[in-house]
């Protein structure tokens, strides 16, 4: 391995198809696994193939690729108890932001002009606020117009499982080979406190009945999906004292009928969204009680650690949402697909992934093979590209690690305020910081300086930017080994 | 008789045009609108309005 001679974010910001094209070329393939880059250990070929452009569904995808989501099917047939249909649904996007709901003309020219600007875009996915299956025409008409233009995007869509029976035959017709369907609970009395009423066949249904027949729907959409081959998404939210034990049941029952992940999300909750739950004083739950309930879920339905709850019009990489720059009133009226940035790109992270799988495999290798009962949680600032590339000041997220006998792990983020703001740090927002970054034994970032170093260290989160633009693993590996006594790996990339 | 929707609280997510059985909802202009010639209020049909079923806002889809 050596150092990569592209960075992936310069890429990514290059704005003319010339400089893209010369950085691209710039590079002569530096890796030792050219051009495959090499597959989890616990995911067949077939499935990989499915899965390593999609960032939600590939955690080491969400490294290197883009989703952007249209809000095109606002009609909803079912109420949530977290979600205000006055604004956003609060399930899928930070509530009380309003998106703008567009038609699929609409939707195309906002997916075209995201295509031509953003090169890691890889999925359009239809996630609220309404449900994708139930508002079925604007959704099936959306994906026909974009698959016409880009055929290589991954289609996508997220719904509560209600109509999701009813359409499984032309999902699979389009090519919509990622689904995710969000279910609460497996048992109606359960349902019961979650929804208060559903509309279906026509008309409403409420109480036990109206969960009874979501939970049956939920059920045969899922084992519809997996009979056809399409990879399923549970999301769950996690609701304090309601459905919190209950999700080690939903997570037995969805691995029998063969989802592929399981995302537990915790619930959002807040007087101000105006939802029943925000009103009656319902709790959300917290990142600690969210990490113990994955733990103990570890072992069944895969589970998905690296979600953001984003918008339902987020655009960009995971971590970042570029969405304000694409609103309607800044995509040009006319517009016509220009794939090329996008398959540079492409053709780069080939190349770069390949080196970053052999450096992960190997650093993992090492963490296990310690056999220490040592463990280490890691906060790291990185802007993709699976690397400590991202100044501490400028990193609005911190993706967190854990090394143990087990390996290595990302097993969630902690949000925060960007600490530096033109050149100068906010001392109240470092405070912020701090608070957001407990439990943490050491972060890792590219760059720091004295001030908030000295102070995180004060408040015993050890930092260092020693290993700024290693790839993550690496650095954490070196880490571990220094902290448990062990030899370590020479720390290269 | 007829219904009507109050266009200040409507959400605009368009359910009730397409689960209107006599195709009596469109949008018009800024809002939807229920054309109270067409407006059968689901009688003989259904047992309560498709539209104020279906509606996600209480007292929104209203008796005119």
């Amino acid at each position: 391995m050596s150092s990569p001679t592209i960075s992936l974010k310069s890429l990514a910001s290059t704005t003319t198809m010339n400089e893209l094209l010369a950085t691209a070329k710039s590079g002569a393939c530096a890796s030792s696994s050219c051009g495959s880059p090499a597959k989890p250990h616990d995911v067949d070929p077939a499935t990989w193939e499915k899965i390593k452009d999609h960032p939600c569904y590939s955690e080491e995808a969400h490294h290197y690729f883009a989703r952007m989501h249209v809000a095109a099917a606002p009609a909803c047939n079912i109420q949530c108890n977290y979600c205000n249909r006055k604004y956003d649904c609060a399930n899928e996007s930070r509530p009380g932001v309003v998106s703008e709901r567009l038609t699929p003309d609409q939707a195309l020219r906002k997916v075209i002009t995201v295509a031509n600007e953003v090169p890691q875009l890889s999925v359009l996915g239809i996630a609220g606020p309404g449900d994708a299956c139930y508002d079925w025409k604007k959704t099936k008409a959306t994906f026909e117009r974009v698959a016409r233009e880009i055929p290589d995007i991954k289609l996508c869509l997220s719904t509560n499982g209600l109509a999701l029976p009813d359409h499984v035959g032309e999902l699979a017709d389009m090519n919509v080979d990622h689904v995710t369907i969000t279910i609460n609970m497996v048992d109606p009395e359960i349902g019961a406190k979650i929804y208060p009423w559903i509309f279906h066949d026509h008309r409403r249904f409420t109480g036990i009945e109206a969960a009874k027949i979501l939970h049956e729907r939920q059920m045969l959409g899922l084992e519809m999906l997996t009979a056809r081959g399409i990879l399923t998404k549970v999301n769950s939210v996690m609701i304090p004292d309601i459905n919190d034990e209950h999700l080690l049941e939903v997570n037995k029952w969805v691995k029998e009928r063969g989802a592929f992940l399981h995302n537990v999300m915790p619930l959002i909750s807040d007087p101000e969204h105006g939802t029943y739950y925000g009103l009656t004083g319902q709790r959300g739950a917290r990142a600690v009680e969210l990490k113990l309930l994955q733990d103990r879920l570890d072992g069944g339905a895969r589970l998905m650690r690296h979600c953001r709850q984003c918008r339902a019009d987020a655009v960009g990489l995971l971590g970042e949402d570029r969405g304000q720059e694409f609103t309607l009133d800044q995509i040009p009226g006319e517009v016509s697909y220009d794939g090329s940035k996008r398959e540079t790109y492409r053709e780069v992270v080939a190349r770069e992934r390949g080196d970053h799988v052999a450096a992960k495999s190997e650093a993992i290798g090492m963490v296990k093979a310690a056999g220490s009962s040592g463990l280490l949680l890691v906060a790291v600032a990185t802007k993709g590209g699976g690397r400590i590339n991202e100044h501490f000041g400028h990193a609005k997220e911190f993706q967190v690690y854990e090394a143990s006998a087990i390996g290595i792990n990302l097993v969630g983020h902690r949000k925060v305020e960007q600490y530096c703001r033109g050149g100068w740090g906010e001392e109240s927002t470092l405070d912020d910081v701090i608070a957001a970054l407990e439990g943490i034994d050491i972060l890792l970032c590219a760059k720091i300086g004295d001030c908030p170093k000295d102070q995180l260290t004060e408040a015993g989160v050890r930092v260092t930017d020693d290993y700024g633009y290693d790839y993550i693993e690496t650095a954490i590996s070196a880490l571990y080994a220094a902290e448990f006594g062990l030899e370590p790996l020479a720390a290269t990339a | 008789m007829a219904f009507r929707i109050i266009a200040s609280q409507c959400t605009q997510c368009g359910a009730c045009e397409f689960e209107c059985p006599s195709g009596a909802i469109k949008f018009k202009g800024e809002a939807y609108v229920i054309d109270p010639e067409k407006c059968t209020e689901c009688k003989g049909e259904f047992e309560l309005q498709r539209c104020a079923s279906v509606c996600p806002v209480p007292k929104t889809c209203i008796p005119a």
